[in-house]
């Protein structure tokens, strides 16, 4: 592998896979969100047509999208504080690394405990309560 | 000493030299600047939302027609629903014509591949806008 080549700020390090994420979760969230308003636009039509398009999301494959769904927002949104810090705060771009670092640590913390309350009713469907 | 020669049609303009296409516009700062104003705002919405619809008190599961009529009742709701629509559809939009701009390559399939973006969005604000407007909890 290439050596990451010095003195730039994005080339091969941690502010050029932050960035490609970025764009693969917005890229990906927008086109979930044109897909959750026509979904939702459906209590416009019967509760009927609403609650059997709602029942695809409590499915366990579809919920275990919503918890990848979850994951890119969350980083989407932390990552978009760490970019607003960088252009704003007049040390952002030197701690730029430590920031992605805090973001990956913030959500670790976040997601593990999301996860388990997303997936709760499935696992519990699946392979019977455990309590 | 010969005075100095007219710049041939390919030289570099002197610094300091007017712009002759003058129609400079602040576009690109304020959607720069758009970008993450409403960012700071939809993480409270959009985290907001994701934590009411699909982690806490059974999540996903719990969610039905009866579910959002009950929701929707509220114009707290219905306030936060609809700027959520709006922030997060423009944002998007401005943030996948930013992508367009950079890797569509020709003229004809940037102008294209936008107008698509732009048409899709359009309907999708005006249908979410409608819906939360004019929703009837007795429907059907």
């Amino acid at each position: 592998m290439a050596s990451t080549p010095v003195g730039t700020l994005y080339r091969g390090g941690e502010g050029m896979w932050t960035w490609v994420l970025h764009r693969i979760t917005g890229v990906s969230v927008f086109f979930f969100l044109l897909v959750h308003v026509l979904d939702t636009a459906l209590v416009r039509v019967s509760p009927e047509s609403y609650d059997l398009v709602i029942a695809s999301y409590k499915t366990p494959i579809v919920n275990l999208l919503e918890v990848g769904l979850v994951g890119a927002v969350l980083y989407h949104a932390l990552n978009g504080l760490r970019i607003i810090l960088i252009d704003f705060w007049a040390r952002g771009p030197r701690y730029q690394r430590q920031m992605t670092w805090a973001i990956a640590t913030v959500w670790i913390v976040l997601m593990v405990p999301g996860t388990f309350f997303m997936l709760k009713h499935t696992f519990e469907a699946m392979f019977g309560s455990a309590a | 000493m010969s005075a100095p020669t007219q710049p041939g049609p390919m030289s570099i303009p002197a610094p300091r030299t007017p712009q002759r296409n003058s129609q400079r516009s602040n576009l690109e700062l304020y959607s720069w600047l758009f970008m993450r104003i409403s960012g700071i705002v939809l993480i409270f919405l959009v985290l907001g939302h994701l934590l009411i619809m699909n982690v806490l008190d059974g999540g996903v599961q719990r969610i039905n027609f009866a579910f959002v009529a009950g929701r929707w009742s509220s114009p707290f709701w219905q306030t936060w629903d609809l700027l959520m629509l709006w922030l997060a559809m423009i944002h998007g939009t401005n943030g996948m014509r930013t992508i367009i701009n950079d890797y569509a390559e020709r003229d004809q399939t940037r102008f294209w591949l936008k107008m698509l973006l732009y048409v899709a969005s359009g309907f999708t604000v005006l249908l979410g806008t409608l819906v939360i407007f004019t929703f009837d909890p007795n429907i059907g």
